[in-house]
């Protein structure tokens, strides 16, 4: 143990405010040791992901914390279940009643011990959840983390299962990573000004750019170069794409993300490790990558909303009905929180979404198993990230385009 | 047989035959705790199984279900024995405490540099050990 602990964590270490807060301190300093620091850093909030049902691991860890005592230092929200409070059909407990059942009292246990009842990957969609610039947290779930430091500018690592109770426990992380200054500096720069405007445009292409993001820095930190704009859905698009292809927790993008006024910004004057080109050629790859529909699937299913939808997203997708239905025999599942739920609910849009057969879906997330119900062939996305773990998780044929395209598809009840 | 040493992240001693993961691994998402499998599509590894092996890789990435993850298949028996990774990696030493202060589990990490990794290669057999380390 390199890190000197103050007389607060070393009576946690000890064992005598319980085993839950003694092994919250043994997992920090083992965290502290593994990434070299020296002090830790009191963090400002949480959100995390022990709280997603991943296995009897997930319930025994629980309940340990439970039975021995364990008290959150900071705000601490949950990411997305396993299952949905709102949509119990999706993942129907006479499917899989044991792992329903986990994952009811995994989510029971963390409203018990005082996280608040959030369930969703994008805490960043509503104020409470929304980290601000500077701020240090510990973040889990990875395009969480991907859009608090690139977005936001706030500052975190991330932290998996059980690090991220740990660190809502013990309100503090080792100073390290991307908390510090160093941490944060530009290691790779990806060239974009050799694509057309018309391409930079396309409704994919953040989903398309976090790929290429992820396959080329993998876990560096890059800097895009060559793109004027980008909205809150992209970023959210981009922070996904980038963590589910590779393991990026940060990137900049020159003009657009705060950290990034300039490149060299970004790169805190060091020259790049690396400088990468995106060509037409990369963006074609990545989307052949993220197909593996041959197209003549009957159609099955839609699933967006990875990460959560948010408001102008689903305002999108009604603007794209137009008042028209979704085709019998398509399952239309668009995944959200709470809070952007009672959203719609104060626009009206929940009915109108219902009526054209929308299955708006709290709580939960739809490329893993258990299979969400009527999610068994042909499942157009417009998430990379969906798109990219479905494939393993799910053997159904996915196909991935824009969110206008899977709407008019979903009307049109074929991949059109 | 070769000897390994390097930084102990969890400490322990390994023994037997390498799977060498030549890129990262998502455990969460990338791998099925039930069959010891990777399931990640776009791995090189993909459909290899940990179970039982000194597993050598770059680290782990993507999802931060690494740690529940790797812990579950540590508590049925269908994960790695040991790890031997090149980057640091709080999640995977999270997964192994995790797993050892509830199951009472073993997997050792160990850091090695990029140069023991590239004559890792799948099949050869190695051994380390902390307290051996230790006594140097």
């Amino acid at each position: 143990m390199r890190i000197e602990l103050d007389e607060q964590e070393q009576r946690w270490l000890s064992g005598a405010d319980g085993a839950a807060m003694a092994l919250a301190m043994q997992l920090m300093v083992a965290a502290a040791d593994v990434s070299g620091a020296t002090r830790f850093v009191q963090i400002e909030m949480a959100h995390i992901n022990s709280c997603h049902y991943s296995g009897q691991m997930s319930l025994d860890f629980a309940e340990f914390l439970l039975a021995e005592g364990a008290t959150l230092s900071v705000p601490t929200h949950t990411n997305a279940s396993l299952i949905s409070c709102s949509s119990p059909d999706v993942r129907p407990a006479s499917a899989t009643p044991e792992t329903v059942a986990n994952a009811e009292r995994v989510m029971d246990i963390y409203e018990e011990l005082g996280c608040s009842s959030m369930w969703s990957c994008a805490p960043y969609l509503q104020d409470e959840g929304r980290a601000t610039f500077g701020q240090q947290i510990a973040g889990s779930e990875s395009n969480a983390v991907g859009f608090a430091n690139s977005a936001l500018g706030a500052r975190t690592n991330k932290y998996g299962d059980m690090l991220d109770m740990a660190a809502a426990m013990l309100g503090r992380v080792p100073y390290a990573g991307l908390h510090t200054d160093e941490g944060r500096r530009a290691t790779d720069v990806l060239d974009l000004s050799g694509l057309p405007e018309s391409t930079l445009a396309d409704p994919n292409f953040p989903h398309l750019l976090g790929c290429i993001l992820g396959r080329r820095v993998v876990t560096g930190i890059g800097a895009v170069v060559g793109i004027e704009s980008i909205d809150e859905d992209g970023l959210k698009a981009v922070a996904a794409g980038a963590a589910a292809a590779g393991g990026v927790e940060l990137f900049h993008i020159v003009g657009v993300t705060p950290e990034a006024p300039t490149l060299d910004a970004a790169t805190q004057g060091v020259a790049p490790k690396a400088e990468h080109t995106v060509t037409e050629a990369d963006l074609v790859e990545v989307m052949d990558m993220l197909t593996s529909a041959s197209g003549d699937e009957p159609l099955r299913a839609v699933c967006v909303g990875t990460p959560h939808f948010s408001i102008t997203e689903f305002a999108h997708v009604v603007e794209v009905l137009d008042g028209r239905r979704v085709s019998e025999g398509v399952t239309f599942l668009a995944t959200t929180s709470r809070a952007v739920a009672n959203e719609l609910s104060l626009r009206n849009l929940d009915r109108v979404l219902a009526e054209a057969g929308v299955h708006v879906v709290l709580d939960t997330c739809t490329y893993y198993p258990p299979h969400p119900s009527g999610v068994d062939g042909l499942t157009l996305t417009n998430s990379a990230k969906w798109a990219y773990y479905g494939q393993g998780l799910l053997e159904v044929p996915i196909g991935f385009t824009s969110l206008e395209r899977c709407v008019e598809s979903a009307v049109a009840g074929r991949w059109v | 047989m070769i000897e390994l040493t390097g930084t102990w992240l969890v400490p322990g001693s390994l023994s037997g035959e390498i799977l060498r993961l030549d890129s990262p691994l998502s455990f969460w998402g990338g791998f099925d705790a039930r069959t010891g499998r990777i399931v990640d599509q776009s791995h090189p590894q993909s459909g290899s199984s940990l179970t039982g092996k000194v597993v050598a890789m770059p680290g782990s990435r993507g999802s931060s279900g690494t740690p529940g993850v790797l812990g579950e298949a540590l508590r049925l028996g269908t994960g790695p024995d040991a790890l031997v990774i090149t980057k640091p990696d709080i999640n995977m030493v999270a997964g192994s405490i995790g797993a050892a202060a509830l199951y009472g589990t073993t997997c050792p990490i160990l850091l090695v540099d990029e140069a023991t990794f590239d004559v890792l290669g799948t099949g050869e057999t190695v051994t380390a050990s902390s307290e051996r380390d230790e006594a140097q």
